[in-house]
């Protein structure tokens, strides 16, 4: 099983002030998978990558990502650890251009410091040509080569989620985190980016998603977590949870079943 | 135990003055989160003006009894003050209140410079001296003496504190100046005027700096048109010491600073006494000899150098200040 | 941006320009002399303020983070020349020898200044490298008893010029047949000090560092999830600024052989930071031209406002000083109100700070 899990979180804490936002969630994200967290408005979710990303400090549990434990650690030391993400509310840098802003996705897999920046000698103008290259051919593959040279602000909103998605890549990371990439999209760029989630899945990267689509989350993800209120109240394949009453009730409140075909 | 008691007192006295001009700091830095820089320039305003207004007054041999005479210099500092103040806010805080931090502090900066070459012009680059209209009588308190000088200051600046508090918590734009300073979009929703607000804040601040100008002009003897700045800084200080934003923190940082700065000063000598040390230059231990061994590495030359160590320990080791509130940020 | 621009590429339009402007700095320290002696010194002046105002570029305009205190740095250069290279304690090191050591100590007391601050907000972090400053001038102002070391108030003077066996820089002297006064041998030396520090600044500025401290400047939370490590990155904008403080620093005392503590206080830093402000923060020619137009405003408006009052008043109201002073503190308020983003801004700054202003004009 150890050998499977990418990430082990167990019995994560998490309180602000009066509210409890995590109390004692525990779950395990297995290699290669695409795995969803869901839960209605203030379940908790985003506090969850808060605490995962290094931006909060958990109050108890622990996280074990790749064999090592992971807690206590800043948001530049999880990125370094393979774990990146990305932000409901996106945060890229707005007067940068498409390119620049996957470069800087660049910067922890690569070395040149004060010297080679300003000696420019061999070594640091290699990694230089090849950190415009390798973030050339991440543009396109999320999408948006064409706007490699305009500014993140300028970029169509859809784009700009898959911007995002490039920079974050940039850092090869082993787990990527996504906060409601499908926020705000249509029906055709959603289907868009299924396809992205499921290329990066087969090229080997393990994802982390945040969804209110339902669509979307019961057709692409093989596991799922349900928050509610801080709790974890499921966790399973899409099938197992999408019928699970408790998750049912903890949407709609009642006994309805949720009629859904994942497509 | 003498010295410290003394020190005490002369502590207090400065620190009440500290914590007016705090004051000031705290009330614009809590609504719009601007340091403004010019308002130890306002201080030195308020002194100046009095000082023109109070010397015209002797000159014309008026015959009024000092009392009246100083209050009429402090009526006219105060309304100049506050008008300065308001057109300041006006002119260059107001159109950057979206701007990013770095350009209303550069405003504020040339604010700073452009008032205190106007005082320069209008009253000359010399100190100016005070008439000694209240006469220093000490008192002895529990072995350390007390002027009526410094009783004034701090019966005064403790009155005009009350009076703030007052109208922070008990009236409507007191109550109007908290729930901008909490939330300005949801006070201008409610209906107040957040103009007339800051305006407000940027009036009364000024109002008790013309005051404290006074004060340290009737305290030291002097005015001088470059002695805003150094105060200026320390009330900051003050005000970051004990929470920015918050009022109390500002009188409880200004009469701490105080205290600190008076306590520092009479000690360091003390403190940092070298003929203690085995390893001294021949000079040194003649210097030592010469002095009945008290030769100080640090004398209260360096005093003003507390006031800025106090601010950096602060802002390292607890930013929020004495009685602020934590505050962190959310992703 | 990238580090491999189109160097290749570059028209021969650009080489003749550059060319004209090489011969014209060649050039200018005769023409200037041919006008006065003292003008050969404005220049040279301009061009430590050059070095001066691209340092605090890095840490201001790259990074983003505000000094207020930046000339502690250079009195920290120009005090370390003084003292090694002097009567004062009768050491008379060579100039290429101290320079790098005063760099290096500002670089240590920089980082020694940045590492428990740089996690400051904004304004908390320029008051306190305000403060830093400030200390730093009273102590070298006070550090004259029991022990001397500074020579307190009085400065120190009679400091070695810089100097190459026989060949010193402050005397007049032939070359070639060519006559050259002190300040002209100066010059040349300065241009070349001067253009490696413009070089220099826009080889970091193209680079992965430069990158990063865009990325902090823009959005530091995003920044950091990015796996840069914003405290160090940070530190080495304030270690790097601090150190070209320090060269500016040591030319500064040889060139003037003497250093007082008059020299190095708050206003002193408030200049520099209006060099970079009011130039076009972060952008490297636009600190040239701040850099430039400040030294040389003082120069002009001694020689243009006390004739003009004579002319109108038939005596001087305001001394120049005080009228520069005036000016300045008045460019400082307008500039901020009409061109935040500097005479000369980059695009990506001019867009910035564009937003600020744009909800303005809708209401």
């Amino acid at each position: 099983m150890s050998q499977l899990s990418l990430l082990i979180a167990k019995d994560i804490s998490k309180r602000f002030g009066g509210v409890q936002a995590l109390a004692d969630v525990s779950f395990t994200i297995n290699h290669g998978e695409i795995y969803g967290l869901i839960g209605p408005n203030g379940a908790g979710k985003t506090s969850l990558f808060n605490v995962l990303t290094g931006i909060y400090e958990s109050d108890g549990g622990s996280f074990v990502f790749d064999g090592e434990p992971l807690d206590r650690v800043k948001p530049n030391e999880v990125a370094e650890r393979g774990i990146a993400r990305t932000f409901q509310n996106i945060r890229l840098f707005q007067n940068l251009s498409a390119l620049e802003n996957v470069m800087i996705g660049r910067h922890i897999r690569t070395q040149a410091g004060v010297f080679g920046a300003i000696l420019r000698d061999k070594k640091t103008l290699a990694e230089e040509a090849a950190i415009e290259k390798r973030s050339y051919e991440l543009l396109d593959y999320v999408g948006v080569a064409k706007r490699a040279n305009d500014l993140a602000k300028h970029l169509a909103y859809g784009d700009q989620r898959r911007l995002e998605i490039a920079r974050a890549l940039a850092t090869e990371p082993k787990l990527l985190a996504l906060d409601e990439p499908a926020a705000g999209m249509n029906a055709t760029e959603t289907q868009a980016l299924k396809r992205l989630l499921e290329d990066i899945r087969r090229d080997g990267t393990t994802i982390l998603l945040i969804e209110h689509d339902m669509k979307l989350v019961m057709s692409i993800c093989d596991r799922v977590l349900v928050l509610d209120y801080g709790k974890k109240i499921a966790e399973g394949t899409s099938a197992a949870v999408q019928n699970d009453p408790k998750v049912i009730a903890a949407y709609l409140g009642g006994e309805v079943a949720l009629n859904l075909k994942g497509t | 135990m003498d010295i410290f008691l003394q020190q005490l007192i002369n502590g207090l006295t400065l620190g009440s003055v500290y914590a007016l001009v705090a004051l000031g700091y705290t009330m614009v830095y809590g609504i719009i989160g601007l340091i403004n820089f010019a308002h130890g320039e306002v201080v030195m305003i308020g002194a100046m003006v009095s000082l023109t207004v109070i010397t015209a007054l002797l000159g014309a041999n008026v015959p009024l009894p000092p009392v009246l005479i100083i209050l009429a210099g402090l009526f006219v500092a105060i309304l100049v003050c506050m008008a300065i103040a308001y057109t300041m806010e006006k002119v260059a805080y107001r159109p950057l209140r979206k701007a990013p931090r770095l350009a209303p502090l550069i405003t504020a900066i040339g604010m700073s410079i452009i008032l205190q070459n106007v005082a320069l012009i209008v009253w000359g680059r010399n100190y100016l001296t005070f008439p000694t209209l209240i006469q220093p009588t000490p008192h002895n308190v529990l072995g350390a003496s007390m002027t009526d000088l410094q009783m004034l200051i701090v019966v005064l600046a403790g009155l005009l504190m009350a009076g703030l508090v007052f109208v922070v918590q008990r009236t409507r734009l007191g109550m109007a100046m908290r729930a901008t300073a909490q939330n300005p979009q949801v006070a201008g929703l409610m209906g107040i005027d957040i103009n007339v607000v800051i305006s407000a804040a940027f009036v009364i601040g000024a109002a008790l700096a013309a005051v404290a100008g006074l004060m340290v002009m009737t305290y030291y003897g002097i005015a001088h048109y470059y002695m805003g700045f150094l105060l200026g800084l320390k009330a900051f200080t003050a005000a970051v010491l004990g929470g920015i934003g918050n009022l109390a923190g500002a009188m409880l940082g200004g009469i701490l600073l105080g205290i600190i700065e008076a306590l520092g000063a009479g000690y360091i000598g003390d403190v940092s006494n070298i003929c203690g040390f085995p390893f001294l230059s021949d000079a040194l231990r003649e210097q030592c000899a010469a002095s009945e061994g008290s030769v100080s590495m640090f004398g209260s030359n360096y005093q003003d150098v507390f006031a800025f160590f106090v601010l950096i320990l602060v802002l390292i080791f607890r930013p929020s200040g004495l009685l602020g509130e934590r505050v962190s940020e959310r992703a | 941006m990238t580090a491999n621009a189109r160097r290749d590429s570059i028209p021969p339009k650009i080489w003749a320009g550059v060319a004209l402007v090489a011969i014209a700095l060649a050039l200018l320290p005769f023409a200037a002399g041919y006008i006065g002696q003292a003008w050969v010194r404005i220049l040279n002046f301009a061009m430590i303020y050059i070095m001066l105002a691209l340092g605090l570029n890095i840490v201001v305009g790259f990074a983003g983070l505000l000094d207020l205190g930046y000339i502690a740095f250079y009195a920290v250069g120009a005090y370390m020349y003084a003292l090694l290279a002097s009567p004062h304690f009768n050491l008379h090191l060579p100039f290429w020898v101290i320079l790098p050591l005063g760099a290096g100590l500002a670089c240590i007391f920089g980082v020694l200044l940045g590492a428990p601050t740089l996690k400051l907000r904004g304004d908390y972090l320029a008051i306190v490298t305000l403060g830093f400053g400030e200390i730093i001038r009273i102590f070298l102002n006070n550090l004259n008893a029991p022990v001397n070391v500074t020579n307190g108030p009085q400065g120190v003077n009679l400091i070695d010029p810089f100097r190459i066996d026989a060949f010193s820089f402050a005397q007049a002297g032939n070359i070639l047949g060519v006559p050259f006064s002190g300040p002209q041998k100066y010059y040349y030396v300065l241009l070349l000090l001067t253009i490696g520090v413009i070089v220099i600044n826009l080889r970091l500025q193209n680079s992965r560092l430069g990158r990063a401290w865009e990325a902090i400047r823009e959005d530091e939370v995003a920044a950091k999830a990015m796996g840069i490590n914003t405290r160090n990155v940070k530190l080495l904008a304030f270690a790097m600024g601090a150190s070209f403080g320090g060269i500016a620093g040591g030319i500064f005392s040889a060139t003037q052989q003497f250093v007082s503590p008059e020299s190095f206080g708050l206003f002193e830093s408030i200049i520099v930071l209006a060099m970079v402000v009011l130039g076009g923060m972060g952008h490297i020619p636009g600190v040239i031209l701040g850099a430039v137009l400040l030294t040389l405003l003082p120069e002009f408006l001694r020689s243009t406002m006390e004739p003009l009052q004579h002319l109108l008043f038939g005596r001087v109201l305001l001394d120049a000083e005080t009228v520069r002073l005036l000016v300045f503190g008045i460019a400082l308020v307008v500039i901020m109100l009409y061109r935040p983003a500097g005479l000369w801004p980059s695009a990506v700054r001019k867009r910035e700070l564009e937003v600020a202003r744009a909800p303005e004009a809708a209401e």
